[in-house]
């Protein structure tokens, strides 16, 4: 195997907390009077490390040249903090990289413009602020032009542009970097959908045609799956070694910031005062293995207590995206098919040959009713995480909603 | 069996560590980005004038107004005297020396805070805005120079002023000068940048502290009227020399010391030094903080 191109050793980041922003005069002044009193004292002055914070320990990994690495954690696992050192932003506390090549870095896209300069001055200026010579950047200004979409405003000054404009300028002038390193942060968060898969296509193209090493940092589990074959999981500033992305992806699912699959209910408030007094949910549960998984066997347990018997009953059980939308509903009652609730504790359980929500956080609700009363409704009681597993090849086709399968048949005519 | 091929020897190898050098400039680093200051130098001046109906023409109000102002005020009103030479010429020669130091002064001082957002993105030599701007305020001196050169000439040629040397080989040695303002000027606003970057209240006393650095150096007044008793502390000023000695190449006035310009020039590369290792030092981990 050749050298790494990257080979990272022991860093360690630490931030001290309360202090971000300014430190008063008057903080330092207080500090100084501490520190000389405990010399004076002769004691050590005692170090203030309370509000010390690691946001990387001792994390060490190696890149070959040429691959395209994901890196995955959960918000605050000390990704960001990462890219900063590799793309030399801030230092380390401690530890040591080493690079081998340029760098080039896409740390959100849109910063850099000067909002009364052209378009076309804009694209040189931000070509130089990311290294880019401007031979360089006279080379590549018809492609950057062309990736952009923004040919007619090309003398316009940027401050006048969409934001949908703005930002495809500067992604496309990042995206045309030559470094031999590149490190990508969330640039899918930029666009709409269509913009949005031309940039993923664009890094493919970057990492796998021209073979440059790319570093990819995202929370877009299928973006990741697309241009990346290993992973590093960050987890509270720890870093896993770099390993199949597959295996990767599934171990960030475990310990993602989702709800836990088991919730206990009972105690939630509801939203009206008179739901769960005659019957209600005590306990809901998803019980298939591997949680919530695209595509794969899906199974969920409700505890539900009563008071009185109760005819005619259904239990629903609703998927909403984080932005509100409801996706999916699961319903007992569908074709009529109704039970009776005895008094006391009754466990109901679904169960779906396949699952086919997308990979992606959901909000979830349920409700307990008969007809169109409701004897309780919980609406957003968990944020549940439908994640890929190794078997799924279909979902990173598109970014749509939910997929099944359709039965078919092909008849020559 | 061949061995495998030897992986071509890398170009570049980029070290990523606490630095513990105390005092490094990333020569390589200031070279790769040069296009960057060259972008940069272009826009201060593009942008800043973009929309504005009389464009760049306001480099050359701006030192007319205010000489006006002072001719006014401080020779009419007042009745500063101006070392026998008319006050406009006078004062138009004191700004070429001042000005200048204020604008990188006032520019620079706010380097590190002003970029926290470029900077907290995208890596390149954090020395290179502060540059950037040292470099494009040389714009409006020039314009400066022609407003002065204009009034210069009516006076030398057009009412024959008779005290008024002419323009000798001596004038060759104002770029020097300017070099000299340069340095100074930058090294103060990079330390003042360093300082603002952690106290931020001092981002208001800036203004303050370049107006009253003004009224400390004999941009108004000539140092000759600076009784003979206090004139060494005016001149511990380091740009006291600089404006007297303005004066004494265009208008064969001002009293330079030589010993005391010398003090001048080895305070100013000290101070830019100590700025450039501030600056330094405060701009590595200065976006933990923003």
């Amino acid at each position: 195997m050749s050298r790494p191109i990257i080979e990272i050793r022991g860093i360690s980041k630490k931030y001290r907390l309360g202090q971000i922003g300014m430190t008063s005069l008057r903080e330092d002044v207080e500090r100084l009077g501490h520190w000389c009193r405990a010399r004076l004292s002769g004691r050590a002055p005692a170090p203030d490390n309370r509000r010390d914070f690691w946001a990387l320990r001792d994390v060490s990994f190696d890149v070959q040249p040429g691959e395209a690495l994901g890196i995955i954690g959960r918000n605050g696992a000390g990704k960001s903090t990462l890219l900063k050192i590799l793309s030399r932003i801030t230092e380390p506390t401690g530890g040591e990289i080493r690079l081998r090549g340029t760098v080039g870095s896409l740390l959100e896209v849109g910063t850099g413009f000067h909002p009364e300069l052209s378009g076309r001055d804009n694209i040189f200026l931000k070509g130089a602020i990311l290294g880019m010579t401007r031979a360089e950047v006279a080379r590549k200004f018809d492609e950057i032009v062309a990736f952009s979409e923004v040919e007619r405003f090309l003398d316009t000054p940027v401050k006048r542009y969409s934001s949908g404009m703005y930002v495809r300028l500067a992604f496309a002038v990042a995206a045309h970097l030559e470094p031999d390193i590149l490190i990508v942060d969330e640039v899918l968060a930029v666009g709409d959908q269509q913009f949005q898969r031309k940039c993923l296509g664009k890094m493919q193209d970057v990492s796998v045609r021209s073979g440059r090493t790319v570093l990819f940092v995202s929370h877009h589990m299928t973006a990741i799956r697309r241009l990346c074959r290993r992973c590093v999981v960050l987890d509270a500033g720890h870093a896993s070694g770099p390993m199949d992305v597959d295996v990767a992806i599934e171990r960030y699912a475990q310990d993602s910031g989702a709800s836990p699959l088991r919730l206990d209910v009972a105690a939630l408030e509801r939203s009206h005062g008179t739901e769960g007094r005659v019957a209600r949910f005590r306990e809901i549960a998803v019980v298939s293995p591997g949680g919530l998984r695209f595509n794969q066997p899906f199974a969920i347990e409700f505890v539900v207590e009563s008071r009185e018997p109760l005819d005619n009953m259904m239990v629903g059980l609703g998927f909403k995206t984080v932005d509100g939308q409801r996706i999916l509903t699961l319903d007992s009652d569908g074709g009529g098919r109704t039970f009776t609730l005895r008094p006391g504790v009754t466990r109901i359980r679904f169960d779906l040959p396949r699952l086919p929500l997308h990979p992606g956080p959901y909000r979830i609700g349920a409700a307990l009713g008969s007809g169109r009363h409701f004897y309780d409704s919980l609406d957003g009681f968990a944020l549940w995480d439908v994640v890929t597993s190794v078997q799924d090849h279909e979902s990173d086709r598109s970014f749509g909603g939910c997929r099944i399968e359709p039965a078919f048949t092909v008849s020559a005519i | 069996m061949n061995a495998p091929a030897p992986s071509s020897p890398p170009e570049t190898e980029i070290v990523i560590k606490a630095s513990s050098a105390w005092f490094t400039i990333d020569w390589r680093g200031l070279l790769a980005y040069r296009d960057l200051l060259r972008q940069l130098i272009q826009r201060d001046f593009t942008a800043r004038y973009k929309q504005t109906i009389l464009g760049p023409t306001w480099f050359f109000f701006n030192p007319v107004v205010t000489t006006l102002t002072f001719t006014l005020v401080f020779n009419k009103v007042i009745g500063v005297p101006t070392d026998g030479v008319p006050p406009m010429l006078f004062y138009l020669c004191g700004m070429l020396g001042w000005s200048y130091f204020a604008a990188v002064l006032g520019n620079t001082g706010n380097s590190l805070a002003g970029s926290a957002a470029l900077f907290s993105k995208v890596y390149f030599p954090r020395l290179i805005p502060p540059l950037a701007l040292t470099v494009s305020s040389m714009f409006a001196l020039g314009i400066q120079f022609l407003t002065f050169f204009v009034f210069f000439a009516r006076a030398h040629w057009f009412t024959a002023t008779p005290t008024l040397p002419a323009p000798g080989l001596l004038w060759l040695a104002f770029p020097a000068i300017v070099l000299h303002m340069a340095v100074l000027a930058l090294g103060v606003g990079l330390i003042l940048s360093t300082l603002t970057a952690k106290y931020r209240d001092l981002n208001h006393i800036q203004g303050y502290l370049i107006q009253l650095w003004m009224y400390a150096t004999p941009v108004i007044y000539p140092l000759s009227r600076v009784p003979e008793k206090w004139r060494w502390i005016a001149e511990l000023n380091p740009v006291t020399p600089i404006v007297e000695a303005s004066r004494r190449i265009f208008l064969g006035v001002g009293t330079v010391d030589p010993s005391r310009y010398a003090q001048s020039v080895a305070a100013a590369v000290v101070i830019f030094l100590v700025g450039v290792f501030a600056y330094q030092r405060a701009a590595r981990t200065f976006v933990d903080t923003v």
